[in-house]
């Protein structure tokens, strides 16, 4: 079968980044318990190709999923450029539900170029801080 | 009102040493010089997410203490512990982390801070291979060529480029920052008029298409401009990677091939293939020749090469490269250290135990092995059985399966702020801001110790980090020491 070009999918495979953004910085020092940290970390950046191939709009929510476990984030397109089949979430709890703990033997995890999986979670809720460590941690 | 100049700005690696604080009433009110980052942390640190007193987890909510109870739990914890990890440090002084380590020698534990996650892979690498480094103040002067690989110095380090690389005026190297302007300007040109094309306002074309600066498309004609060229490699354009004279985006995980085809095009030797890692050859042959035509290069690094498949290999092949490099010319690398002090406790532990990094101590001396010794690999293996973390955030910046086996077991958590560990925490111990509240001593990333200056006075019962880790000390070696006598008296009578 041909698929066609404005076929949603309903899933797709990805290589997940983590690291630093402004955002998170300026969030970080604010208090990692404030409302700028929990908006600069709970998302992800994403090509805009790959979100139309999703028919995600900017600020959906989508579930990112990995081997080590899966977490809701907001969808933003990644405004620099385009990266098809990467996807970006700064470091911080929500980026370490999903993120490789592998550590080469090295003792240093492998928080960049993990392969994952995105795809729409419309209804689901980003999980505040609290929660997240409630729900990961019990606490 | 009353200004404090030349304060250290201890937020991250690059230790901005020219910040002028507005200080009224024991509060800071204004922040010049500094960076957003710079600024949260100057006007944030007083908000509403500090630790007003010290907390003990009593039926599984975070109860006030006094300082005394709050002591005395966490020295039993660490007293009675087979083999506790010591964790962080990187956000403190030298002072508080000479403490550490007396304190991880005292209780056999393991002594590790957060290079752990970061730039171990770095140190890794220069154990093997040596480091060819110098200050910054040399780049800022002298250096022509500036490459940053792995690294977004404009979100991690914001004023990086304006202070000792490409947008500064060095006596020897000009600043760069007026034709990055004019390439804004210019580039914003090319828009408007792209866009004025689209809507069918302009109906010409130009003849001739101007050169993209920071394209992929084809090798740029930037490199060949006069004066210091900014060199970005990364595997996504990141705003750095704007400011570029040449970007080049690599795939995920394949620095170390393009690196080593850098050292192979510098030994001048031919390549068989077109493209390695998604660049073609033609382009890294360009970035090859810039390489070994310039005065003074200099590569800085950062996590997109430490926390990528290679990891320490691809340091020591990117020292390699430089090493490779000092044979035709001057070159230096440097690693972007991110916590204020996480050099510091490098240097600190190093002076101390011998060790830069997970320092072991559980035998009576000090054993480094990391992916034995190292935090990360005793948690993901469950070996540890208390943990005190300083001056860090695991519970936010470590994977979930170390943080859920740290939480399983008693954690000790001094921090500032109520982060995600302090929520996670057993006992918690307010502390006041090294750099705000306190003064002491920080290794910017490349090893210059800076004094931090105190600019306020603490909230009141709010303890510095080193008095903290000394009154935790004193109350372990009582507690060993009564243990010490118990055994005598009872067989005593």
């Amino acid at each position: 079968m041909i698929r066609s070009e404005t076929m949603v999918e309903q899933k797709l495979c990805v290589t997940l980044l983590s690291g630093r953004t402004i955002e998170q910085g300026v969030g970080k020092e604010q208090g990692k318990s404030s409302s700028l940290y929990f908006e600069a970390c709970s998302m992800v950046y994403m090509d805009s190709g790959d979100m139309k191939k999703l028919g995600l709009r900017n600020d959906d929510n989508v579930l990112v999923s990995t081997d080590r476990g899966s977490v809701v984030l907001k969808a933003v397109k990644y405004p620099r450029a385009d990266m098809p089949g990467l996807i970006y979430i700064p470091y911080g709890p929500w980026a370490n539900a999903v993120c490789s703990d592998a550590t080469s033997s090295i003792g240093t995890p492998s928080f960049k170029g993990t392969p994952a999986e995105v795809e729409p979670a419309r209804g689901r809720i980003v999980l505040s801080m609290e929660e997240l460590l409630k729900s990961e941690f019990g606490r | 009102m009353p200004t404090v100049k030349s304060v250290v700005c201890p937020v991250c690696g690059s230790l901005c040493d020219d910040i002028e604080l507005t200080v009224e009433n024991n509060e800071v009110l204004k922040v010049k010089y500094g960076c957003a980052m710079c600024e949260s942390k100057f006007l944030g640190y007083k908000g509403e997410h500090r630790i007003k007193t010290p907390l003990i987890r009593k039926n599984g909510s975070l109860t006030p203490v006094s300082m005394d109870e709050a002591v005395h739990k966490a020295a039993e914890i660490l007293a009675n512990a087979n083999y506790p990890i010591l964790y962080g440090w990187s956000s403190t002084s030298c002072e508080a982390q000479r403490v550490g380590v007396e304190l991880a020698e005292e209780i056999g534990g393991i002594m590790d801070n957060t290079a752990v996650v970061c730039h171990g892979p770095s140190i890794l690498g220069v154990q093997e291979v040596g480091i060819p480094t110098c200050t910054l103040g040399q780049i800022r002067h002298r250096a022509d060529l500036i490459i940053y690989w792995g690294c977004d110095p404009w979100s991690a380090h914001p004023r990086h480029l304006e202070r000792y690389t490409s947008f500064t005026e060095g006596r020897f190297e000009k600043s760069e920052w007026k034709a990055y302007l004019q390439k804004v300007k210019a580039g914003a040109g090319r828009k408007k008029l792209a866009s004025l094309r689209r809507g069918g306002f302009v109906r010409f074309q130009p003849r001739v298409q101007a050169p993209q600066a920071c394209s992929v498309t084809g090798p740029p004609q930037t490199l060949k401009k006069e004066g210091r060229k900014l060199v970005v490699i990364d595997v996504r354009k990141t705003m750095t990677a704007e400011m570029a004279d040449y970007f080049i985006q690599v795939e995920p995980n394949k620095d170390y091939e393009v690196m080593q085809t850098l050292r192979a095009l510098v030994r001048d030797q031919e390549l068989d293939v077109e493209k390695v890692a998604g660049v073609p050859v033609e382009y890294l042959e360009e970035v090859a020749d810039s390489l070994v035509s310039c005065e003074f290069g200099v590569i800085f690094f950062g996590m997109g090469l430490t926390q990528s498949a290679g990891k320490f290999r691809n340091i020591e092949v990117a020292i390699s490269l430089v090493r490779d490099l000092n044979m035709r010319t001057n070159f230096a690398i440097m690693p972007m250290r991110g916590h204020f002090n996480v050099t510091g406790a490098n240097v600190v532990s190093a002076w101390q135990s011998g060790y830069p990094y997970s320092v072991d101590f559980s035998l009576g001396y000090p054993r480094y092995n990391p992916g034995e010794t190292s935090s990360m690999d005793v948690l993901l293996r469950g070996e540890n059985d208390a943990s005190l973390v300083i001056a860090a955030d695991p519970g936010a910046n470590f994977p979930k399966r170390a943080v859920q086996h740290m939480v399983s077991k008693p954690l000790i958590v001094i921090d500032p702020h109520m982060n995600a560990t302090a929520m996670l925490g057993d006992v918690v111990f307010p502390s006041a801001f090294v750099g705000i509240e306190v003064e002491g001593t920080a290794y910017r990333m490349d090893h210059v110790p800076l004094p931090l200056k105190k600019v306020v006075e603490p909230p009141e019962g709010i303890l510095p980090d080193e008095e903290i880790l000394k009154r935790i000390l004193e109350e372990v070696r009582l507690i060993k020491l009564q243990r010490m006598k118990q055994p005598v008296e009872v067989a005593a009578q």
